[in-house]
């Protein structure tokens, strides 16, 4: 019953040429980033890293990852197929659940044509294979976590509105706070309060994944939030 | 099979949109469930679709409450939302056996399912179209597919032929009527003249309260006022005949022809043919019409 909601909503995605728009557009960005602009071009840089990479995604994440899921509830509120979804067998955990894994499922599809960056900068290495795999993959996997994190962000936002440009907005926007706006609060003063609110943030939970180490602190950190913002979606989705 | 509301309660912030109504329906009936605009039609058949809970009250399903066990209760129902909503985007066969995976039809059995559910509903041609691409009286079809590909006892149809044209009214009723036979078939709808085609049984509903609710063939003999029909040559004023004491409700039909609604047509008649005399004008036609539920829906549900 899930699997056929999951696949609903994949295909949904790739029905709207906004949806291979979207990939293309955060895959074109990123190459970009990575290969061509010369400030921050890995080939510029003589390292065998891919900093840049995991520096920049969060960025265009902020953005990307609201995108694909603004649609997922406030469309089909507007236009009446919600009530569709909600009068079926399903209970509303398992449309959220659904939904959720569906926005992953699109979130990992993005991020894997990053893994050829990986196996190109481990060839060009001198000698071949000089990277930071751990590292690497630390930060891969801190990336996934952060999509997954937006993604439930932006199902949240979806649930709020029936209008996805609404929904867009409010995604970005508690995106931006969470992985930026707190750890920028907090540079503002050195304190105990300043420090608090600095584990609050994503981009410290995400920069430490980046030294190839996750502890369970960080795996909490995400799952709870993750948890929380898919518990709060089915608040606002309950029958009144 | 049965559907039974009770006691049925909501309130939209101070506003009551239903104040503890009460019907049932049995298998093997048309209900057909009318009221003006926002009577409260389209909340009942939400809360008894599992989409709304109501403030108080319940509504049970073969036994089943829709507040308790919303989701056992789902897979009995069929249910055909106000305004038809569709992915517009999916192809009719797509959609239907999306539809049939929610309701956990599996492999052979939901393609059984989706293939004769599609001819019984006239899809046959249209079905490897775009839901966008199909005129309204089609999508109307898929809608009831909808409502009917896992085989529901009970089956809740909001207002399914607003909007199309007289062909596809009589094909869709004729549908409704085929499906009616053996199920449990709860309809609203503001169009009597499908209720007298169609159900067996009426509730009619006015500002969240039932006024009337009846065998249609019983409330038609019960509760008609009769109509009698007045015209002549002369234009004529309302307020000559709400005076008149036999006189129920006037509808001015043309400025020349007025509808009166009363108990006593022949009392009526008498007195309009004094007035006819007493303003000297000339009298076309005078004549009764017959009662019809369209007369006793008027007089339910005007004030």
């Amino acid at each position: 019953m899930m699997w056929q909601l999951f696949v609903k909503e994949i295909n949904t995605f790739f029905n709207q040429l906004t949806g291979y728009l979207l990939l293309t557009a955060f895959l074109v960005a990123l190459g970009l980033v990575v290969w061509v602009f010369p400030e921050t071009s890995v080939l510029e840089y003589g390292f065998a890293d891919l900093e840049a990479l995991f520096v920049y995604t969060p960025f265009i994440f902020v953005f990307l990852v609201p995108a694909i899921t603004m649609r997922m509830i406030a469309e089909e509120k507007k236009s009446g197929t919600w009530e569709l979804l909600v009068t079926a067998p399903l209970t509303n955990g398992q449309i959220i659940l659904a939904k959720y894994l569906a926005s992953l499922a699109l979130i990992l599809l993005a991020l894997l044509p990053t893994l050829i960056y990986y196996y190109s900068i481990v060839q060009l290495g001198d000698p071949v294979g000089n990277i930071d795999s751990a590292g690497f993959f630390g930060s891969f996997i801190g990336l996934i976590l952060i999509g997954a994190v937006f993604a439930a962000i932006g199902l949240f936002s979806s649930s709020l509105t029936d209008n996805q440009i609404t929904a867009f907005v409010i995604g970005v926007f508690f995106g931006f706070v969470l992985y930026f706006g707190l750890s920028a609060l907090a540079a503002l003063q050195r304190n105990d309060m300043a420090l608090f609110i600095e584990e609050l943030s994503l981009s410290y939970h995400y920069q430490s994944m980046g030294r190839g180490v996750i502890d369970s602190s960080t795996l909490v950190y995400f799952l709870s939030l993750i948890g929380g913002l898919l518990m709060a979606t089915g608040i606002m989705i309950r029958r009144k | 099979m049965s559907l039974e509301v009770k006691q049925l309660t909501k309130r939209y912030k101070t506003q009551k949109a239903l104040d503890a109504i009460s019907f049932g329906a049995q298998s093997g009936q048309v209900l057909g469930f009318l009221g003006p605009n926002g009577a409260g039609k389209s909340t009942t058949m939400k809360i008894a679709s599992g989409y709304l809970l109501p403030d108080e009250g319940d509504v049970v399903i073969n036994g089943v409450s829709v507040v308790e066990q919303p989701k056992a209760v789902s897979k009995m129902i069929g249910y055909l939302p106000e305004h038809n909503p569709l992915y517009l985007d999916m192809y009719v066969k797509e959609f239907l056996g999306f539809v049939a995976g929610l309701y956990d039809l599996k492999g052979k059995n939901a393609k059984d399912q989706v293939k004769s559910i599609v001819e019984r509903c006239g899809l046959g041609p249209e079905q490897h179209k775009k839901i966008g691409q199909l005129s309204k009286g089609y999508r109307q079809r898929v809608g009831l597919a909808k409502a009917l590909v896992h085989d529901p006892e009970v089956i809740i149809l909001d207002e399914p032929t607003t909007g199309l044209d007289p062909n596809q009214l009589v094909e869709i009723r004729n549908l409704i009527k085929d499906i009616g036979r053996n199920k449990t078939l709860i309809l609203s709808t503001h169009i009597m003249q499908e209720v007298e085609a169609i159900c067996d049984k009426v509730v009619i509903i006015h500002k969240g309260n039932i006024v009337a609710q009846d065998l249609l063939h019983h409330l038609k003999a019960e509760k008609g006022l009769s109509a009698l029909v007045l015209e002549t040559e002369e234009p004529l004023e309302k307020s000559w005949f709400a005076v008149l004491p036999a006189v129920r409700q006037i509808q001015v039909i043309k400025h020349n022809e007025l509808e009166m609604l009363t108990e006593d047509p022949v009392q009526l008649r008498k007195e309009l043919l004094s007035v006819v005399q007493e303003k000297n004008l000339s009298l076309l036609s005078l004549r009764k019409q017959e009662k019809n539920l369209e007369t006793i829906f008027r007089q339910l549900t005007q004030n």
